[in-house]
């Protein structure tokens, strides 16, 4: 491991990728909150995907007999207003809210990316045009600039993607944009320049693997934050549509039996947070895993 | 500071322009036909076209801009189609409450999460440390709405000490009744401002004031009161500009789990009834009251640091 980490041994001459892919194998494994983060985002997954195969019923199955029911041996976390075995609903809303979490942030991921690179290392026009949008979609409220684009989109998953797709972007374009000025003045690139390489392999080759990093980081709080989002906008009824199973819907439903039957709009609540931990957790571990040396 | 003043307010000017392009955008972007969409789909063809004529929908883009920014600078936001009165005055009345909201968060917030940052900075790498910053990792995933159901159901139902929601009357009602709410909202900004913070008074303590303060014998409690947090305080006001819109937006979740009748449940009810001037003027209210604070903390962070308005 030292042989790796101890400035004096690297060989000037080597070449960039396999150092830092050993680099990244041992800071991996040697991050307890790397290692906490992706086992519990990797058991998150294997929930979501698995989801048909170990609940214990279907998500909109009815027992008749069972409305309310509490915690029993049959329905392990009990039955809603229409007896719907809240487990199975739980694992199935897993599926739902974390596709759809990952979904929402795809475009805004590479577009303010590709974005904040561009304007950056261009500069002129085209970086004040892009700051401009930037200062005027930051002046909302987040909240409020999503629900109202779901009022113009329409609700349920089509609306959330085209929300974040046109507000969630700026953070990565702010971002990056900041990374790429400083970039853009190195040494490495001045000399690529001189070299006479082309504007797009520049970018790509010596300008994108450095900022992209930053991009990732963010990546893995930005999911946290628009799960939330796509949990609270399912509470208000803006987001994903009954009987889809989803964790803010199955809250909003809840909240109405919580002096009763407690566990229906606590024990979603429960699994937000878990997976927010775990997505968090992930990230600050990559950050930590990922930082220049 | 005349110069930096002017610079900062020329900007804002700017910026609301911006959001008020945004908003009108906002409502010409939809795929249908707006009065068609209020009115339904039963609705005679003769009805729509008379909405359309009221609110000027058949003049082209450009002109109903216009027509938006002239009765804009008269004050004018427009009428509400449900209500059947200004959207200014429907506004107006609903503001205090959001406003109120707002400021008693932030004040949480900052209550909270100043002597939180101190602590795990003083102990860093220290066992409170480690319950900081593990608190707010938790804080970021927590969905407002469901801690803030939570407590209605710990401190309303249970314990019978603060109100289940509403506004409550009188001035001592009021400020009962916005315990719970504010300190819902302001849960959404606090790990971002505790975070923050504690890397700068990470970085005050190791700087060389510090070290003097503590060579020339201070105890550790004055070093951390009378050094490290008065520099703690102006980080603390940009972050909290930086993050008043988020705070904003938090509270339009919040007023509606707490039955609040601020704008952003006038919002969210004007959302589901298809009011589309009352979404609109709203949308800008909002935008432009996050553009204000931000003014104002920028301004108040410049007279608090002189090196910012050079820059």
């Amino acid at each position: 491991m030292t042989s790796v980490l101890s400035p004096g041994q690297a060989p000037l001459t080597a070449t960039k990728q396999p150092h830092s892919r050993s680099v990244f194998i041992y800071r991996a494994t040697h991050s307890k909150t790397f290692i906490a983060g992706s086992v519990l985002t990797v058991g998150l997954i294997l929930v979501a995907v698995l989801a048909p195969v170990i609940s214990p019923y279907s998500p909109n199955h009815q027992d008749l007999y069972d409305i309310l029911g509490g915690f029993s041996s049959k329905h392990l976390l009990g039955t809603d207003e229409l007896g719907r075995d809240e487990l199975s609903r739980l694992l199935w809303a897993t599926r739902t809210d974390l596709r759809l979490g990952f979904l929402a942030v795809i475009f805004p991921f590479f577009f303010g990316t590709a974005v904040g690179t561009l304007a950056g290392y261009y500069g002129g026009w085209l970086d004040s045009g892009v700051m401009r949008v930037v200062e005027v979609l930051i002046a909302f409220p987040f909240y409020v600039l999503v629900i109202g684009l779901i009022f113009v989109v329409g609700t349920g998953t089509t609306g959330i993607i085209v929300a974040f797709a046109v507000v969630d972007w700026i953070i990565y374009a702010r971002a990056v944009r900041s990374t790429t000025l400083v970039v853009r003045e190195s040494d490495y690139v001045a000399a690529a320049k001189s070299g006479g390489l082309p504007t797009w392999r520049i970018l790509w080759r010596h300008v994108l693997p450095n900022t992209v990093t930053q991009s990732v980081v963010y990546l893995t709080s930005d999911i946290v934050l628009v799960i939330v989002a796509v949990v609270t906008l399912g509470y208000l009824g803006l987001g994903v549509q009954p009987p889809t199973p989803d964790w803010g819907t199955m809250i909003s439903e809840g909240q109405e039996f919580l002096t009763t039957t407690w566990g229906l709009a606590t024990i979603p609540g429960v699994a937000v947070v878990i997976t927010g931990l775990a997505l968090s957790l992930l990230g600050d571990g990559l950050a930590d895993v990922l930082r220049p040396r | 500071m005349a110069s930096y003043t002017a610079r900062r307010l020329l900007s804002a000017v700017l910026v609301i322009f911006g959001v008020t392009l945004a908003t009108f955008l906002l409502m010409h972007i939809e795929p249908g036909d707006p009065a068609r969409s209020v009115l339904g789909i039963r609705a005679s063809p003769s009805a729509v076209a008379a909405l359309r004529r009221e609110w000027g929908l058949n003049s082209s883009v450009p002109v109903q801009l216009g027509r938006f920014l002239g009765q804009l600078f008269q004050g004018n936001l427009g009428q509400s189609y449900i209500y059947h009165v200004s959207t200014a005055s429907l506004i107006a009345s609903r503001v205090g409450q959001t406003a109120a909201l707002v400021a008693v968060a932030a004040l949480f917030a900052v209550v909270i999460s100043v002597p939180l940052a101190t602590l795990a900075a003083a102990r860093k790498e220290g066992v409170a440390d480690h319950l900081v910053r593990g608190f707010s990792v938790v804080g970021l995933a927590l969905p407002a709405f469901w801690f803030g159901i939570l407590l209605i159901e710990i401190f309303a139902v249970h314990l019978h000490v603060l109100p289940v929601g509403g506004a409550g009357s009188g001035f001592g009602g009021h400020l009962k009744a916005l315990v719970l709410p504010a300190f819902t909202a302001s849960l959404a900004i606090v790990p971002i401002l505790v975070r923050s913070l504690r890397v700068g008074m990470i970085e005050v303590l190791d700087s060389e004031f510090v070290a003097v303060a503590r060579a020339k014998g201070l105890g550790e409690v004055r070093v951390l009161f009378s050094h490290v947090a008065r520099n703690a305080l102006l980080p603390t006001v940009t972050l909290l500009g930086l993050n008043i819109a988020f705070l904003i937006g938090s509270t339009v979740v919040v007023e509606q789990v707490f039955n609040l009748n601020g704008l952003g449940s006038l919002l969210l009810s004007a959302i589901l009834n298809r009011d589309f001037p009352v979404v609109q003027a709203t949308t800008l209210v909002l935008g432009a009251g996050v553009v204000i604070v931000n003014l104002g903390t920028d301004l108040l962070a410049a007279r608090l640091d002189p090196r910012i308005r050079l820059r």
